[in-house]
């Protein structure tokens, strides 16, 4: 251990998580753990941590980083609002979520005073205003500022709508002692969506607010910075590894499966424009890189869901286990969440659980076609992304990581002939993220980028249980 | 009278073809013409949905919304168009429609009559040269145009 390392620290709502990570050679030095302790003093559960992390290592160097990344306390939780549901409503929701954010409420149209009330209770971290393109609709984001002052709102609030109004409408909210500042607007023009701006806002008001509120910054001398919420870090390595950089060339498009105990999400960095011109695109443009949640397919915390979304008989028959075992294993887990499987039925019932979870939530993140009929003949409409020339697909999460059919598993994510509508990745190489590298990936992104791709290459790879090798093989050491 | 370029540039108009209709070139046309005489136009293009301009004309707070329609079932996509932009809060927005409005040949007095009746301020038919269209909607938005107004 001559070289440079770093260490990554995870303030999870669980536990808080180090990994030491030597950056010239690309590897994992090591990992420690220790419990959550945010709500107490977040010092506690971080020296637990590097208590275990140095008996692991035998002594802790002297990092050249310390980066954090948080999904403590609930994560960073926020609340939308805009104007017409399926446009700068849509834009706030993909920014927040593109964020990283954990998503209390998604709001459309004006507010009564009964929302607003319901959403100053809610006590989201932050809350993105949008509504109107540029020089559009003033009524109703002047209105829903007005109701949430009124209301009492206590959180940030960015507002990233129409800019002709945007700064009195942060005035409004700054008369009621209110933290606002305006973004650029999520949707400048009408169908242009432009989130990027509200997501670095975003997690400028994480890193100078939420951190504090959260009591994190109580650690503060001990590491360089809280650069982001966790499944931000994700989606930052994500298109870290998509892009590359001089050293490293980038995988192109890709989408990332992370098949959690509370919800299953999916990332994709990819334009997604229809694959032929003769396919027309309608609906909004969706980000180059697009996060979902999908807080209904989660392998613990709602299995029972997982199965009722695929139709019980098609569990049944998808799974090969009768109507009775499988509501026996519903009632197991049910019974204790944190419940790793035992035996090889257990194993097998998880699969096909992880199955269904994928095969639903990629469904929901892809685009779709449709024919329509017209007067010239049939014509095809794409709604979202189109996602079949997608060449990687990387999975993670335990029952990837840890089972032995991850292969199956992310199968799930591709197209199907039956459902060809979908517009899933067709021939991807699929790849598994054994050491949950692209959170660290994405914290190291800015700070040691080579190193970052170094490590990607070394822990990203074709999946070994499925015989094949990932096309992106190992990177040359450099 | 006319308004300037610079009165124009204050009023937004969506434009698309209704329905099922895939006949894009003649509102491209007249959007490019609008466009250079200052408005501001947000065009859907071809295969827009009845709902789809309204809830354009609602996010870019639009002053008026032109309908193509080359069909010949303009008649069926156009129903309860005025009644859906008074239900989404668009009581005063300027409705056009224009193209072939109806199947076969019919007077034009009636298909007028039959689209005004629908709520829409003017209906224009096969042949209007844009310089006309423009004519009218500086007419009917001046009251709009003025600075007050924003």
């Amino acid at each position: 251990m001559s070289g440079e390392s770093a260490l990554l620290i995870d303030f999870g709502s669980t536990y808080t998580k180090l990994r030491a990570i030597d950056l010239d050679a690309g590897t994992i030095l090591g990992a420690g753990q220790g419990p959550s302790t945010v709500t107490s003093d977040i010092n506690v559960g971080l020296d637990a941590a590097l208590g275990d992390l140095e008996t692991a290592l035998g002594s802790l160097p002297d990092f050249r980083h310390r980066l954090a990344s948080s999904s403590a306390a609930g994560g960073l939780a926020m609340v939308t609002v805009g104007l017409v549901k399926e446009l700068t409503a849509e834009a706030a929701r993909l920014a927040a979520l593109g964020a990283g954010a954990k998503l209390i409420g998604a709001h459309a149209y004006k507010l009564t005073d009964k929302d607003a009330a319901g959403i100053a209770a809610q006590k989201p971290d932050i809350l993105l205003l949008a509504g109107g393109t540029d020089g559009g609709n003033e009524e109703t984001i002047r209105w829903n500022a007005e109701k949430l002052a009124a209301a009492g709102l206590a959180c940030p609030v960015i507002v990233a709508g129409n800019r002709v109004c945007a700064d009195d409408v942060a005035e409004t909210l700054q008369g009621a002692g209110i933290d606002a500042r305006v973004a650029g607007n999520v949707m400048p023009e009408f169908n242009v969506l432009d989130v990027e701006p509200a997501r670095a806002a975003i997690r400028d008001v994480f890193i100078e607010r939420i951190v504090h509120a959260k009591g994190i910054d109580r650690a503060e001398a001990r590491f360089d910075a809280v650069l982001m919420p966790t499944p931000a870090a994700v989606m930052e390595g994500a298109r870290l590894l998509a892009a590359g950089n001089d050293a490293f060339p980038g995988w192109g498009d890709l989408l990332v499966v992370d098949v959690g105990g509370a919800t299953t999400d999916v990332h994709s960095i990819a334009e997604g424009a229809p694959v032929s011109g003769s396919v027309i695109q309608y609906g909004l443009p969706e980000p180059y890189a697009k996060r979902t949640v999908e807080g209904d397919l989660g392998m613990r915390h709602n299995a029972r869901t997982i199965v009722a979304t695929a139709g019980e008989d098609a569990f049944v028959r998808e799974s090969g286990f009768s109507a009775d075992r499988i509501d026996a294993f519903l009632a197991a887990i049910e019974a204790d969440p944190e419940r790793l499987p035992e035996n090889d039925d257990e194993r097998d019932f998880d699969a096909a659980l992880a199955r269904s979870a994928v095969a639903r939530a990629v469904k929901r993140h892809a685009g779709r076609i449709e024919i329509k009929q017209s007067v010239t003949g049939p014509v095809t409409v794409q709604y979202g992304k189109d996602l079949t020339a997608v060449g990687t697909v990387i999975g993670t999460g335990g029952v990837l990581v840890h089972g032995d059919q991850a292969d199956d598993i992310l199968h799930a994510a591709l197209f199907d002939e039956e459902d060809a509508q979908s517009l899933r990745p067709k021939k991807p190489k699929l790849m598994i993220d054994n050491a949950y590298s692209l959170y660290a990936v994405g914290l190291l992104a800015d700070a040691a980028p080579d190193a970052a791709l170094r490590f990607a290459h070394n822990n990203i790879a074709g999946n070994p249980a499925s015989g094949k090798e990932g096309i992106h093989g190992r990177s040359p050491a450099a | 009278m006319s308004l300037t370029p610079e009165q124009r540039g204050k009023l937004t108009l969506v434009t698309g073809v209704i329905g099922a209709d895939t006949h894009i070139v003649g509102n491209r046309i007249l959007s490019m013409a609008l466009e250079k005489e200052g408005y501001k136009v947000v065009a859907l293009g071809a295969l827009t949905p009845a709902e789809d301009f309204i809830k354009a004309a609602i996010e870019t707070a639009a002053d008026a919304i032109l309908v193509s329609s080359l069909y010949g079932q303009g008649e069926l996509d156009c129903r309860g168009f005025r009644d859906m932009c008074i239900e989404a809060g668009l009581e005063d927005i300027t409705l056009y429609v224009g193209g072939n409005l109806v199947v076969g040949k019919q007077s034009w007095n009636d298909v007028e009559a039959r689209y005004r009746e629908m709520g829409f301020n003017r209906a224009f038919p096969p042949g209007t040269r844009t310089p006309d269209v423009v004519d009218m909607l500086d007419q009917d938005l001046k009251g709009r145009a003025g600075g007050a107004a924003a």
